[in-house]
């Protein structure tokens, strides 16, 4: 294990909670950190062991969330290595985008264990301790196998090992051209190679494309409900959790909180968020209000875009609308039982589902709706594989990547020992998610398969 | 008993193409040497097929030619057909292949070593070594005579208890007419060393008037030969053709219906055999639907009269031998000259070996080729100069040489042997490097000539046609990268087929483009014309390969990290906690150098690794 390179990983367990923690260890730990961080009040030197107000912004300087950072520098910390904690909201969505963000800063992803496995390795804990270390390396990866393998009852392990069977046989029929030229074997016939890669890429992209729906099934959805005061979400909202939880009021911005309700829709866990409505206000509080709401919009899995079916569209109406184009969303039509007067909604893209919440009328077809949407192709199927775990997710990325690389040098640059190389690499990755590594009895099957002996 | 009277500081013990290096770079290296062997007329025998290089084994030759050893000149001198593999799979897997004069290319070998002044060479069977407190201080022979060292270097190839086997008769020998060496092995045990035995074969040798060649296929060597040497720079010796024959249903008929007469299938050999390299029984038998076998038939020689025929190696009796080969086109009528044989011989498990190729149990004493259940002669050779470099080193008081994974071949066949128990006879492939990309023969000298100059092996001739093309290197990477072609330069932009240039590109930037060559280059700027082409071929792949390169470069980095942490020799593996019996009795027994070599032992596992790198840090670290 790579000791040196700085890690990120989310320090709280997963799911809803107040607050969310990530920390980074390493010695761009800092660095990393004020790239992207801005306080809310000007400091000249981020001093250890302080906790900043702020927020963290990505590249284009667009935030991503409120946050409270800390910086411990070393060697007074738990990895003994420079230490930044970014206390976060504890949504999911959240802690993605920061971790997706110093990703893509050029920080790595931690292996399970391996913050704790830092701080042993830098001496913080003596010698008669060590043994803990060596059982917490095999509990840590073994249960972190395990969960993998029990999260889809072995199912994306069997793909990945039929991946893997298939790229080593590739390499396998590689090197035995390389390295064996004066032999008899098999023609060298790279376009059936090419279209062996082309089938387990796209087999793998599927694969990768689940990512975002087991990750729902794990962690759940978030649908939002944004649209004009009192057109109804918050009866909407009580309708889809079957009791009271929002305060429902005919005065405007009754809602100022964002709700998060736990519930599930046709078995896909579902977070509903109801917001304060969007509008141009001067209330400082609900300003405040709207600003949040706004960012959530852009991060909901589905957006249901509500309008009271009974008024007529309203400017404000038009107002919400445009901002929820490009995202995933439905249009909700509220008050179904009540006459219809809302006018022409051509202009709106979106699916629209007409619901009383009073009489129930339309909730059944909106719950099913949202659950296809949510889950898309990939409902439940018994053989079918997901992905919910990060660390898979990058190691499929990474495979596809020297996959895609394979695939070009086929195209304009058949050198075997580039595609070997590539092959090799992409079986690397796949071994980071299986745990076995494959390109150790190349010989043995090179040996086996064919006949070879001058 | 009668010692000799001279006092040796390295005595190499066999003169095969492990024991040659060996001798020449101790005694170059400024060690009284004694190179003895069973028969003077047989030094750097080939004793299987008459060629040199190959996948990885070319690689290995340019590797032993760097670091100033004689393989690949003799090679040079000796060869009668260079073939270049790979040419068109990538720059790290092309390899040299060559046809040799077998009787040239040892009596060449041999005269070099006659004209070695600090190198004796003697003809002597050894039957015993000599111990005093846990030191090899010498042998003696079968005459009775001791020869007394500081060092000893066994290259003992076939030669212990070698028992050959033709048909199911069998005897004691080292090699068809020479005698075997029946006590050095006895010696060893005695000692500690644990010795297991191997098998090998080799096909009959045909008389070439009695074959019919114009049936068979042609194949010509090369028209434009690029050598094994760094120092050569033109092959002078007549070339000759070799010839493909195949075997068919009817051989393969014959064969099986003897199979019963195969000392190897009726259980007669306890050895095990090369997996690359079966008898030809073995694959009638294993690869029953293939209808024929392709053999090459090679010369041994320009002169003589015998030929090779390779993949046909057997231990079937002379009569079926004969059968089998007139069955095949071109054969009808063919003579063998000499049978085909099986040969089981001794070797010592390498586990035993540091990576400096000395045993650990005994001091002084080194392993080189077959011994250490390797085959091939470019493996041997490579192991032999090493040995010999590292026994010269020994007596001079100098550190050891090693060398590393990422440096060469040499140091990946060194770490496999001394990691990797021997399940057969050792062989170099190029998949068993992971830096595959950067071991090419192209830049063995960029690897290592640096260090055989350190050593003391790189003469003045060589380190300064070496220097000089590391300037060129340089030179022209920097025209490569500099010098910009635009739309004006239109005679430029034509031949090379350019089209529209709306900016210049640099040279390096067209050099990436997959239809343009340095070659090309060359031929529209003149002034890369004053430039050698190996070091053209280095400016090209460096930057076509940059990429690949880098990556390269990272993995070894990554490599490195574990590879540099040193476990002290004195390291207490019973003081460290939580590590299991079987790991510890493992790392007890290899006695790891660095923490990248436990790391590679089998059965060692990661979490073993994190607790001894904790270990580590805190005893010598705080």
């Amino acid at each position: 294990m790579n000791t040196t390179d700085t890690i990120i990983a989310p320090a709280t367990a997963p799911g809803e909670g107040g607050i969310a923690i990530v920390r980074i260890s390493g010695a761009d730990a800092k660095s990393a950190l004020l790239h992207h961080f801005k306080p809310s009040s000007k400091i000249k030197e981020l001093e250890s062991h302080r906790l900043y107000h702020g927020s963290l912004r990505d590249n284009d300087d667009c935030p991503v969330d409120e946050v409270m950072i800390v910086y411990m520098s070393a060697p007074h910390t738990y990895t003994r290595d420079d230490v930044v904690e970014i206390h976060c909201h504890g949504s999911q969505q959240v802690v993605r985008s920061i971790l997706s963000l110093y990703l893509s800063y050029g920080i790595r992803l931690a292996q399970p264990g391996e913050f704790t496995y830092r701080a042993y390795m830098n001496g913080r804990l003596d010698l008669s301790q060590a043994e803990a270390v060596s059982s917490l390396i095999h509990s840590k990866s073994d249960s972190s196998r395990r969960l993998a393998l029990s999260q889809v009852e072995g199912a994306l392990s069997r793909e990945i090992y039929s991946f893997a069977a298939n790229l080593k046989q590739i390499l396998v029929l590689s090197e035995a051209w390389i390295d064996f030229p004066e032999e008899e074997l098999p023609v060298e016939d790279l376009g059936v190679i090419s279209g062996i890669i082309r089938q387990i890429k796209s087999k793998i992209v599927a694969i990768t494309d689940s990512y975002s729906c087991g990750r729902v099934l794990l962690e759940g959805a978030s649908i939002l409900l944004t649209g004009q005061p009192n057109v109804g979400k918050s009866s909407l909202l009580n309708a889809l959790l079957g009791e009271d939880r929002a305060i429902v009021t005919s005065v405007p911005g009754t809602t100022r909180d964002l709700l998060e309700e736990g519930l599930t829709i046709e078995g896909v866990p579902v977070r509903l968020v109801d917001t304060a409505g969007l509008r141009e206000s001067s209330d400082f509080v609900e300003l405040e209000g709207i600003r949040r709401a706004e960012k959530k919009l852009s991060e909901a899995d589905l957006v249901l875009f509500v309008v009271d079916s009974s008024e007529k569209l309203t400017e404000a109406d038009l107002y919400v609308h445009d901002r929820c184009v490009g995202l995933p969303a439905f249009l909700v039509l509220t008050k179904s039982d009540k006459p219809t007067c809302v006018g022409d909604l051509s202009f709106c893209d979106f699916p629209a589902y007409k619901i009383s919440s009073k009489t129930g009328e339309g909730l059944d077809q909106l719950r099913l709706a949202i659950s296809i949407f949510l889950t898309g192709d990939y409902l439940p199927a018994s053989d079918s594989v997901m992905l919910t775990e990060r660390r898979h997710y990058e190691a499929l990325i990474f495979c596809l990547e020297s996959l895609g690389r394979a695939t070009c040098l086929l195209d304009d640059n058949p050198s075997l020992e580039l595609l070997a190389f590539e092959l090799r690499e992409a079986l690397y990755h796949l071994g980071q998610i299986s745990g076995e590594t494959t390109t150790e009895s190349l010989l043995d099957d090179i040996f086996s398969g064919f006949c070879i002996g001058k | 008993m009668s010692g000799y009277g001279k006092n040796y500081q390295v005595i190499v013990v066999g003169a095969g193409h492990a024991g040659c290096e060996a001798a020449l770079a101790a005694a170059r290296m400024g060690c009284v040497t004694l190179l003895l062997t069973i028969g003077l007329d047989t030094v750097a025998q080939m004793s299987c097929n008459p060629s040199i290089g190959g996948l990885a084994k070319g690689h290995l030759v340019h590797e032993v030619d760097a670091l100033g050893g004689e393989m690949g000149i003799n090679i040079d001198v000796t060869g009668i057909q260079f073939r270049r593999l790979n040419t068109r799979k990538g720059p790290a897997v092309r390899a040299a292949r060559a046809q040799a004069d077998r009787m040239a290319y040892s009596t060449r070998m041999k005269n070099v070593i006659e004209s070695e002044l600090l190198l004796d060479l003697k003809q002597g069977l050894v039957d015993e070594l000599l111990f005093d407190k846990g030191r090899v201080v010498g042998v003696r022979t079968r005459e009775g005579i001791s020869f007394y060292g500081e060092t000893v270097v066994l290259t003992t190839g076939t030669f212990m208890r070698g028992l050959i086997h033709v048909g199911l008769n069998s005897y004691a020998g080292g090699r068809a007419g020479e005698p075997s060496a029946e006590g050095i092995s006895g010696s060893l045990s005695g000692y500690g060393l644990r010795v297991g035995r191997l098998k090998t074969g080799t096909p009959a040798r045909l008389s070439a008037r009695s074959i019919d060649f114009s049936k068979l296929e042609r194949q010509p060597g090369d028209k434009l030969i690029k050598p094994f040497s760094f120092m050569t720079n033109k092959i002078e010796r007549k070339q000759v053709d070799c010839y493909i024959a195949e075997t068919n249903e009817k051989t393969h008929q014959i064969i099986r219906d003897n199979l019963d007469k195969s000392p190897l299938f009726a259980g007669v050999i306890e050895g095990i055999g090369p997996r690359y390299c079966p008898s030809i029984e073995d694959k009638v038998v294993r690869f029953p639907d293939k209808k024929s076998h392709q053999s090459f038939i090679e010369p041994e020689g320009v002169r003589g009269s015998e030929m090779y025929p390779s993949g046909l190696s057997t231990s079937l009796p002379p009569d079926v031998q004969l059968a089998y080969f007139r069955s095949m086109t071109g054969f009808e009528k063919v003579e063998i000259m000499r049978p085909g044989y099986a040969i089981e011989y001794d070797f010592v498990e390498p586990l035993q070996l540091k990576a400096s190729l000395e045993t650990k149990s005994v001091m002084g004493l080194f392993h080189a080729g077959q011994i250490n259940g390797t085959s091939g002669y470019e493996e041997a050779a490579g192991q032999g100069l090493l040995a010999g470099i590292n026994a010269a080193r020994q007596c001079q008081n100098k550190e050891p040489i090693v060398i590393g994974r990422d440096r060469g071949y040499l140091g990946v066949m060194v770490d496999d042997l001394i990691t990797q128990p021997t399940t057969d006879p050792y062989r170099m492939f190029t998949s068993r490097s992971e830096y595959r990309l950067l071991l090419r023969e192209d830049n063995a000298d960029q690897r290592l000539t640096e260090l055989g100059r350190k050593i003391g092996l790189v003469s003045d001739a060589r380190w300064e046609k070496y220097l000089k093309k590391q300037e060129e290197v340089v030179a022209a990477t920097h025209i490569i990268k500099t010098e910009i072609v635009t739309s004006s330069n239109r005679e430029v932009v034509e031949k090379l087929e350019l089209g529209v240039l709306k900016s210049g590109l640099s040279l390096e930037q067209l050099l990436r483009r997959p239809e343009i060559n340095i070659k090309r280059l060359e031929e529209v700027l003149p002034k890369l014309g004053t430039f050698s082409a190996q070091a053209l071929e280095q400016v090209e792949i460096a930057v076509k390969y940059e990429g690949y390169i880098k990556r390269q470069l990272e993995q070894v980095e990554k490599f490195r990290e574990q590879e540099d942490i040193r476990i002290p020799a004195d390291i207490a593996y019973d003081l460290i906690p939580s590590i299991s019996t079987e790991v510890r009795e493992k790392l007890k027994q290899t006695k790891p150098i660095s923490l990248g070599h436990a790391a590679r032992i089998q059965g060692v596992t990661p979490a073993a690794i994190a607790v001894i790198q904790i270990y580590l840090r805190k005893k010598y670290h705080g």
